[in-house]
């Protein structure tokens, strides 16, 4: 029961925050899904009391200091959807990975839906179609990378 | 692993209560980050929070550059060695002719000594290596407040403007480009002085300029300079050409696209500028201050400006003040004070014939008029700022039609008429 991953969880949002910045070529960057939100929401899923509706504030917080003209659009949409993946956690978990990945996708277009009303609301709009596209991306990833999270997860157990 | 919503209760209450409370407190940080920008300190640390990142993000790239740079054979040394030698005397050669014509000019103007450059100082920022959201212009450079980088600073390169700063951190800043959709900057058409906003497209290769009437004289090849409107970018610099004019019959106003003269996605080193404030060149809302948080040349595009009306043919008689503002700037930033200030105070047309070491202190009340105080000693610094050399014949005007209009009304002419200020420096 002392299974609060405290370290595992920074270190691993840490390193997808700097997936998400990570340069790279235009195309490449378009279809980048967004790994921290991958990263905060596995975790939500994982072990909901040890981050949660907090990690997902913060996190949402440093990535409006890199990619948001406004501060705290990006803390909104991720505590919102932390909320959502903490309430339903158990939920999820227990659903196999194809439907966790349809359950992803739905969650990250909802996410982007809260980015592009904030965007639009703060007079910063961003029309561009190709803002969804880190959602479809995002859906594929999110077996890999939860794979890979739940390998640290277990490795520290 | 914890089971059930029910076990969080041992700390800080339900999902359902802490979501509340943080969702509160992201609206409430939204609301003043827009309204107002309270949130500059909290920025600020948030800025020293993320260095860490973008030094552990960009390090490889600098890593790279360095083992580049420290193997390089000395050959290539050597060849670069030649290419800057023939670059500077290239550059030498112009700055001659360069302060030969801004000789003649004064000289034509009855100024006896050059004004210094507009750009007083500059530093050289390396762009990070790291990805802001792509799908807006942002790029982040590796200088900030402790470099005495401000918001609002004018960004250039080694050939036209580059953009803005917008956020400010301690040891880097955000550049917001001038091709960003949410930037507009406030230019002028060198040729034939008519001004107009440009604002960006989102893509690196263009620029839009939306609000130019269909009538308006305006061709392919036509080169963009600043404006010196809008607080930001002081006037006269290279902004871009024209690619495309669209003149469509039904349509009152003319589809025309420019491409920025800056290379926007390959350059490594940019320029961050400080100017003389008072300059002629100067922006012009720098002086009276209401460009608050000097990201004045910024908009939203939701509030356009008022399509221009008319264009500004520069009648000889009033808007003297704009119209060389705009001629003068394109030559050379070095250049007199604009007729808008030998108009703005008559009896000082003969002391401004023979300006001593410091000339004219022009009185004050010639407000947007640019007042030359300070630092006029004459200095030529012969590092004047990237230009578009030549300088085009600087419409030559009868300095008694310049007396005629009544003083400080030139002035507050040239700023009323100046068709498109940008809707942040509206009183």
């Amino acid at each position: 029961m002392n299974s609060q991953p405290r370290g595992a969880m920074l270190f691993t949002a840490l390193i997808a925050l700097i997936l998400t910045v990570l340069p790279l070529p235009t195309y490449l960057a378009l279809v980048r899904p967004m790994f921290l939100v991958l990263t905060v929401l596995y975790w939500s899923i994982a072990s909901p009391r040890a981050g949660g509706i907090a990690l997902g504030f913060f996190s949402g917080l440093m990535l409006d200091v890199f990619q948001s003209p406004v501060l705290g659009e990006h803390a909104l949409a991720l505590a919102v959807v932390t909320y959502v993946a903490v309430r339903e956690h158990q939920k999820i978990r227990s659903k196999p990975a194809f439907q966790q990945s349809l359950i992803v996708f739905a969650v990250l277009v909802a996410y982007e839906s809260i980015l592009f009303a904030i965007d639009g609301w703060t007079h910063h709009p961003v029309t561009s179609p190709l803002r969804w596209t880190h959602t479809l991306t995002g859906a594929i990833f999110w077996a890999p990378v939860a794979a890979v999270l739940n390998a640290t997860n277990d490795r520290r157990r | 692993m914890a089971f059930g919503t029910g076990a969080s209760s041992a700390r800080g209450g339900s999902p359902g209560f802490r979501f509340t409370i943080y969702a509160t407190l992201s609206i409430i940080i939204m609301f003043l980050d827009q309204r107002g920008g309270y949130l500059e300190q909290i920025r600020y640390a948030l800025n020293i929070a993320a260095y860490p990142v973008q030094l552990l993000v960009s390090s490889p790239s600098t890593a790279w550059r360095w083992v580049h740079e420290s193997v390089a054979t000395s050959d290539a040394l050597r060849a670069e060695n030649e290419r800057l030698i023939t670059r500077n005397r290239e550059l030498e050669l112009r700055s001659m002719r360069y302060e030969a014509l801004a000789h003649e000019n004064d000289q034509l103007r009855g100024l006896k000594d050059a004004l210094p450059p507009v750009a007083e100082r500059w530093l050289v920022a390396e762009v990070v290596d790291i990805q802001l959201n792509s799908l807006r212009q942002r790029v982040l450079v590796n200088r900030g407040t402790r470099n005495g980088v401000f918001k609002g600073q004018a960004v250039l390169d080694d050939k036209g403007l580059l953009g803005q700063t917008t956020h400010v951190g301690p040891w880097s800043a955000e550049v917001i480009l001038i091709t960003d959709p949410e930037h507009a900057v406030p230019v002028q058409i060198e040729r034939t002085a008519l001004r107009t906003i440009a604002v960006g497209t989102g893509d690196t290769a263009s620029l839009a300029l939306p609000y130019l009437p269909a009538n308006a004289d305006v061709k392919t090849g036509d080169v963009l300079i600043t404006s010196g409107l809008g607080g930001v970018f002081p006037a006269g610099y290279p902004v871009g050409r024209v690619v495309e004019v669209h003149r469509d019959a039904v349509q009152p106003l003319a589809q025309v696209r420019a491409n920025p003269f800056a290379s926007m996605n390959i350059d490594r080193e940019v320029m961050l500028v400080w100017f003389r404030e008072g300059h002629p060149a100067a922006p012009v809302t720098a002086a009276s201050g209401d460009a608050k948080g000097g990201n004045a040349g910024m908009q939203p595009q939701a509030v356009p400006p008022r399509p221009k009306p008319a264009p500004a043919t520069a009648t000889p008689g009033q808007p003297a003040g704009q119209s060389t503002k705009g001629a003068a700037a394109a030559g050379q930033a070095a250049s007199a004070p604009s007729r808008g200030d030998a108009a703005a105070a008559p009896p000082a047309k003969t002391p401004q014939a023979k300006p001593a070491p410091t000339p004219v202190a022009e009185p004050k009340d010639a407000e947007e008029g640019p007042p030359i105080e300070e630092d006029m000693a004459p200095k030529p610094e012969p590092k004047a700022p990237p230009q578009a050399a030549a300088p085009q014949p600087a419409t030559p005007k009868p300095s008694l039609t310049a007396a005629a209009p009544p003083p400080s009304t030139a002035a507050l002419f040239a700023q009323a008429s100046a068709t498109p200020p940008p809707t942040a420096r509206l009183p």
